[in-house]
């Protein structure tokens, strides 16, 4: 038996069916999205020479990871390292401390509606301000140093730990809660008793997600002023000292490396 | 172990024993003096002069900065559509790196658990763990400043995001799927084409959309060192202190961000 007479007893031979079954709405997206990237292309305008002339100046730099200089400038990257480690503690713990409460009223289940409104608009309004905009704005108010990147990373921690903690309690089990408010505790204690030991692993996982977030945040707060290893590197860029550039960058991916690591087993024994 | 009896003979509920409640306060004690060694090193690097004068400073920027300056926003139309492409373009390279270090680094799909699938990790960590804005930073030393620097540090910094998620849903696919197709006699890339890619499609088609919009929000920034873009508008007005242009420069980030946001939540929405 042939093919063809295969096909003609089973009918016709199967197809793969497509993503989207409306075809004009299928070619129409197709079509819709070729014209803009060849608009998107064609509108950045590239300095080939430019780039040309760049090349070996990459390749200086990919030669210098394999020869970080840590040395001549180790005093600044110690520095710069420390300073960024310490916004990145200090705005982790403030931001939980005041993400707690914030969360709380965040909860549709147990916080009333008023509280809700406001805290959800707290925490739309971190969310949707990029870190590096804060921080210039908070420079522009605190002047220079550490203290205006504490103070956006604080800012930024409230939206992201306030929102996943409050999403977190509205899935919390009812039952455990409301056996508390049975045996006639107050508020706090039905929050502490009921509420808390549910979302606590999340909690300290989410924490130590965040602290692995302000770390890497931190490192590109100094490139505007906001204190951390990012003046550093800012530096090193501009002066084309890229074996210094290299070791930094190689200090950061360790770190984050070690934290991620770190953050697995203590997610792994609270969860 | 939790139970114990005091010298009355009652029994004393407790949490945890002795011990225990010792090194828990003992690892209170370490973390509260972490902190506070920290915030005096913060304390320390603050010039507090600024600081008191703050509320003022903030006071007169806010009377500066309203109302902002609609006229300028002519000038806003074009590095609004070169940050539009950053993100969208630097989406579209990115994928096209990730797919082949997410197959790399998934465990079912890897060539070679042993060599292949830690320098893959590697890959993924290094990219994630560097910072667009850092990217773009070398990126500008090294092929110069403008448009094509910021693209090309939006697609590197979305490799490592792209390819880790892609990766772990390689790695929940069903297999029985893949062995039927293999039960067929298809080849390895047979096997892939029709037993693991229908099974991302959705996973990837999301990772994606999902990516564009955090890329939106980066990208809006990458100017600042020189990148192109909406944000070099924003570093030039911050220079001249041109107070009404940067608030209308924030109010225009905003909505970018809020539009990328919403239309990622529409697309996902309607695929997932």
């Amino acid at each position: 038996m042939t093919t063809a007479t295969l096909d003609d007893r089973l009918g016709q031979s199967w197809q793969k069916p497509h993503l989207i079954t409306n075809p004009l709405l299928r070619w129409g997206l197709f079509i819709g999205a070729l014209v803009y990237v060849v608009l998107a292309v064609s509108s950045i305008d590239v300095n080939w020479s430019r780039v040309a002339e760049g090349l070996s100046r990459g390749w200086a730099f990919v030669t210098a990871f394999f020869n970080p200089d840590f040395v001549s400038r180790g005093g600044d990257i110690w520095d710069g390292i420390i300073e960024s480690i310490i916004i990145t503690i200090t705005s982790t713990v403030v931001g939980i401390a005041i993400s707690i409460p914030i969360g709380l009223g965040a909860a549709r289940n147990i916080a009333p509606l008023p509280i809700y409104l406001v805290c959800r608009g707290i925490v739309a309004l971190s969310r949707a301000l990029n870190e590096i905009i804060v921080a210039i704005l908070l420079v522009a108010i605190f002047g220079f140093g550490p203290l205006a990147g504490f103070l956006t990373l604080s800012f930024a921690t409230i939206g992201f730990m306030s929102k996943l903690l409050a999403e977190d309690i509205e899935e919390m089990s009812k039952v455990q809660a409301e056996a508390i408010r049975a045996t006639g505790s107050s508020w706090l204690q039905w929050i502490n008793y009921g509420v808390q030991p549910q979302v606590m692993p999340r909690l300290i996982g989410l924490s130590m997600y965040r602290l692995d977030i302000n770390f890497r945040e931190s490192a590109v707060l100094g490139l505007v002023g906001a204190g951390g290893i990012g003046a550093t590197l800012n530096t090193a860029f501009d002066r084309y000292e890229f074996d210094t550039a290299a070791a930094i960058l190689l200090i950061i991916i360790v770190t984050v490396m070690a934290l991620e690591y770190l953050s697995g087993i203590i997610r792994a024994k609270v969860q | 172990m939790p139970v114990s009896t005091d010298v009355n003979g009652a029994k004393v509920w407790q949490l945890h024993n002795r011990n225990q409640t010792i090194t828990r306060w003992a690892g209170y004690l370490a973390a509260v003096a972490i902190f506070m060694w920290c915030w005096q090193r913060i304390s320390e690097a603050t010039t507090w002069f600024f600081v008191w004068d703050a509320p003022r400073i903030a006071a007169d920027i806010g009377s500066r900065a309203w109302p902002p300056r609609w006229s300028y926003m002519d000038n806003l139309w074009g590095p609004l559509w070169d940050t539009l492409n950053m993100a969208t373009l630097g989406t579209i390279l990115a994928l096209f790196m990730a797919v082949p270090v997410a197959f790399l680094a998934a465990r079912n799909t890897t060539p070679s658990a042993v060599f292949i699938r830690p320098i893959a990790l590697f890959i993924i960590v290094a990219t994630r763990s560097i910072n667009s804005l850092i990217w773009a930073l070398l990126l500008v030393a090294v092929i110069g400043p403008g448009v094509f620097a910021g693209l090309l540090a939006i697609a590197f910094r979305s490799i490592g995001f792209c390819a880790k998620l892609l990766y772990e849903a390689i790695e929940e696919i069903d297999e029985k799927q893949v062995e039927a197709i293999t039960a067929t006699g298809a080849s390895r890339w047979q096997v892939m084409a029709y037993g693991i890619v229908p099974q991302v499609m959705p996973a990837f088609a999301g990772i994606s959309v999902f990516r564009w919009d955090i890329n939106i929000r980066e990208s809006t920034v990458l100017g600042l060192v020189g990148a192109g873009g909406i944000g070099l508008q924003l570093q030039s007005s911050l220079n001249t202190l041109a107070w009404p242009q940067v608030t209308l420069i924030l109010i225009v980030i905003l909505a970018a961000v809020i539009v990328g946001e919403w239309v990622s939540a529409k697309v996902r929405g309607a695929i997932m």
